[in-house]
């Protein structure tokens, strides 16, 4: 049938539909849901990774492949520096970006490297807003109470604490450096309500948060003349004799060169892993988001936490084909939009967690009340015109312009018709294990941003991450650039790669692949 | 997986899609109807690295010039939010050497006037409309130059929240102008210096400075799993 043919039962049934009620799940409901229908609980997905900290552990077979897999760094390669400096950041996102303004701001001198351009990340298309418990009505414990009930009680509790105790300064910062928060008529800051969340806490810029926070950031660290090193992926740390972490060699992506830059902290920033493709989904992610930091890190010997669990958004686009996997921001049902099955029927209460809510559109296209595309694709529909009905004509072209524009430039308007959804690969909810400082088990090693864990347990909650990035960017910068100056230098050597391939090579060097994997292969190969 | 068929959308364009031919930087290509401009590069076997930076339509990695069958008029797009139709021609566009002003924003004294000592060009806009013309986001370029040069930072701001610094105002432009430059320095001189203070931002700061939660984190991080779980439940 045709698309506004089978539309019409989302138009027929709207009326109705708002005067319903959905409660949300009890809790023994909820885990029931979760585990017959979330994919990480899709055990033939999974497998122990064979060796390294991680020993034992179960995640995707994507991941693991890619965590034993082999460096491209021969044993004897040329570790001549070619930069020298105290503080060098990788990855140019929200997290790298907050970490590199901080070390220089406190003195030290850093260098920001990245795979792409500065900027070119998963912060630029955080659309939703960033969790801050800034209303009277709400409180830092409040915040605390809810991301721990998001993240199964997993949370680290140090982490965490941190975090929203850490909250309101971050916000005041990026508000001096110009950063234009969306404001209530009395001047404060204007707070959403997000998914799992008791209290409205999101900060928004229109729903371009990510891109109007990284433009700012971006410009500072310009304005600082903070060294860029651009199109330069890292592809290796380098260890001291004691196993301390002393520079990385990047490939210069221009030239296919090597070029080392020793330090004397790294703080690795290079964010998630949506572009693994895991268990076949699509993603929202940015062309660089292939996990490059958790591989380097543990090949360093640094543990991970909670990386057998990943956040699927409810709602990536299914139709049209360009934008497949393409996030529909969270604020539309945020403010009200419904979820729709292909018989005209909510099905789960639109706020509820997004493993909660991921997991219910799954069974109900798993069941046959789903709508597919001849492309083989199902979903379920998203009523992004009842925005308008309810709040009045324009109110979705008012506050989702982004999302307007991107769908109307193929012909789609969704203030007219709602959009077929389907969850897709979004946020890694673990990683490299940190401490409040920023810093993991190997010394003088920090990540920050999406690419550490523990934070968010096993479900990140919506917003959290763009707080996440501000705060342990901050606090690994600053912890970096007050420990330099009373450091020198270590040695540049390959040490724990060589421990590395030794435990592989006990174990039959079963990988087979080079990590990190840098960008995803995508490109046809044309005879 | 039982589906009604009645349930599946099988117009033409998510069906098997035909053939077209494109041209890349002059090379003619075949690739499928209706996948983007980045995806049609893959297609054609080319790696790419400059040009590609999120893949959703934010960053402004992949400015892109188009020209479609038969029509002289060259536009603009950002290639991985733009189908591919046949006869269409497409070239990347490089990174454009633009001059950025460098400034330390918080110590501007007068960032109205400032504006004119950081981009001497931006009065000079000739209101040729280029910039406008060029913009993939359909921001009114031309009218926030003029609004910078007003001093109605405000406007500015609001109106290039849209703005993914693609740079495709900048090179059409006759004055030397880098429009989104300019809308840059002056949204972050709105944001830091012309907008109100949040009050209740600075008293939540002092509220966790001075301890006022300190009670209440004592009692919920002494609290044992079960008791935690409990108190999760009460909060909603
Ligand atoms: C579409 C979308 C919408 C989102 N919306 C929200 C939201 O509304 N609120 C929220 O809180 N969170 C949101 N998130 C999540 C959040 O945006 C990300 O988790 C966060 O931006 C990650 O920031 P980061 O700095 O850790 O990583 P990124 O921003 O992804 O930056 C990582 C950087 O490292 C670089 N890099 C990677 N590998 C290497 C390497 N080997 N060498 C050198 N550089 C490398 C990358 O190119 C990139 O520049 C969203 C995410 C997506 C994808
Ligand atoms: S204003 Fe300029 S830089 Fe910004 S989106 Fe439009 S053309 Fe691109
Ligand atoms: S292109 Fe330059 S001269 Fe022409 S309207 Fe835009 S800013 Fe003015
Ligand atoms: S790749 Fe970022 S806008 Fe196209």
């Amino acid at each position: 049938m045709d698309i506004h043919a089978l539309q019409q039962i989302v138009h027929k049934t709207r009326d109705a539909r708002r005067k319903q009620t959905i409660p949300k799940f009890a809790p023994t409901e909820r885990d029931q849901l979760i585990h017959k229908y979330h994919p990480d609980f899709r055990a033939s997905a999974y497998r122990p990774i064979k060796f390294g900290p991680n020993e034992g552990d179960k995640t995707v077979m994507e991941l693991a492949a890619l965590l034993e897999g082999d460096s491209s760094i021969q044993d004897h390669a040329d570790l001549t520096a070619h930069y020298t400096c105290d503080v060098l950041v990788i990855g140019g996102g929200g997290a790298g970006c907050a970490a590199a303004l901080h070390a220089h701001g406190a003195g030290a001198k850093t260098i920001l490297a990245t795979k792409l351009r500065l900027g070119d990340s998963n912060s630029v298309m955080a659309q939703g807003g960033m969790q801050i418990s800034v209303a009277p009505e709400d409180s830092p414990v409040t915040h605390f109470i809810d991301t721990l009930k998001g993240g199964h009680m997993e949370n680290d509790h140090a982490l965490l604490k941190t975090m929203v105790e850490d909250g309101p300064s971050i916000a005041k910062w990026l508000l001096e450096l110009g950063v234009l928060f969306d404001r209530q008529a009395d001047g404060n800051l204007h707070v959403k309500k997000g998914g799992g969340s008791s209290k409205p806490r999101l900060l928004t810029c229109s729903d371009y948060t990510g891109l109007e926070i990284m433009r700012v950031l971006k410009d500072e660290v310009i304005n600082q003349k903070i060294q860029l090193l651009e199109f330069a992926a890292a592809i290796e740390l380098l260890s001291d004799e004691a196993g301390n972490c002393t520079g990385a060699i990047f490939k210069d992506l221009d030239n296919q060169r090597h070029v080392v830059v020793a330090a004397k902290c790294v703080i690795l920033a290079t964010g998630g892993i949506g572009r693994l493709h895991i268990q076949g989904f699509p993603t929202s992610n940015h062309y660089g988001a292939t996990g490059d930091g958790l591989c380097l890190s543990y090949r360093m010997g640094a543990k991970l936490a909670h990386i057998d669990t990943f956040q699927y958004h409810p709602s990536g686009a299914v139709y049209p084909e360009q934008l497949i996997g393409q996030l529909v921001t969270e604020g539309i049902r945020s403010e009200g939009g419904h979820l729709v099955n292909a018989t005209g029927e909510r099905f789960v209460n639109e706020l509820d967690t997004r493993d909660v809510v991921s997991s219910s559109i799954i069974r109900e296209c798993e069941e046959g009340r789903g709508i597919r595309t001849m492309s083989g694709r199902v979903g379920v529909w998203l009523d992004t015109p009842l925005l308008d009905a309810e709040h009045g004509p324009g109110t979705v072209e008012k506050h989702f312009p982004a999302m307007m524009l991107q769908f109307e430039r193929f012909g789609i308007d969704i203030s007219k018709d709602p959009v077929l959804i389907y969850p897709t690969l979004h946020y890694q909810n673990g990683g490299v294990k940190i401490d409040t400082n920023s810093e993991t088990n190997v010394k003088n090693l920090f990540v920050a941003g999406e690419a550490s864990g523990g934070l968010h347990g096993r479900n990140r909650l919506m917003g959290n991450s763009l707080l996440d990035l501000m705060v342990y960017g901050k606090r690994s910068g600053l912890t970096a650039a007050g420990r330099v100056a009373s450091m020198k230098q270590g040695q540049l050597t390959l040490k724990h790669l060589q421990r590395f391939r030794a435990e592989a090579k006990k174990h039959g060097n079963v990988s087979g692949v080079i990590s990190p994997m840098i960008l995803p292969a995508y490109t046809r190969k044309v005879n | 997986m039982a589906q009604d068929d009645a349930n599946v959308i099988d117009q033409p364009e998510v069906m098997t899609p035909r053939m077209v031919t494109i041209e890349i930087a002059g090379k003619k290509v075949d690739v499928p109807e209706g996948i983007t401009v980045v995806k049609a590069m893959w297609y054609a076997g080319m790696d790419v690295v400059r040009g590609v930076g999120c893949l959703g339509g934010f960053c402004g990695a992949c400015a892109t010039y188009y020209r479609t069958k038969d029509d002289p008029k060259v536009r603009t797009c950002l290639a991985c939010q733009m189908a591919v139709q046949d006869g269409m021609s497409f070239t990347m566009m490089p990174p454009f050497p633009a001059r950025k002003a460098t400034y330390e924003l918080q110590k501007l004294q007068d960032p109205k006037q400032d504006l004119f000592n950081l981009y001497p060009e931006a009065p000079l806009c000739r209101n040729c409309n280029a910039c406008t013309e060029a913009c993939p986001q359909k921001i009114d370029v031309r009218e926030g130059v003029w609004k910078a040069v007003f001093g109605d930072f405000k406007s500015v701001s609001e109106m290039f929240m849209d703005c993914v610094m693609c740079g495709m105002c900048t090179p059409v432009c006759i004055a030397d102008i880098a429009p989104n430059l300019v809308a840059l320095y002056v949204s972050r001189a709105q944001g830091a210096h012309f907008s109100e203070k949040p009050v209740g931002l600075d008293v939540r700061i002092k509220e966790i400075q001075d301890g006022q939660y300190n009670e209440e984190w004592d009692k919920v991080l002494k609290m044992s799993e079960k008791q935690l779980a409990e108190h999760c439940a009460t909060v909603k």
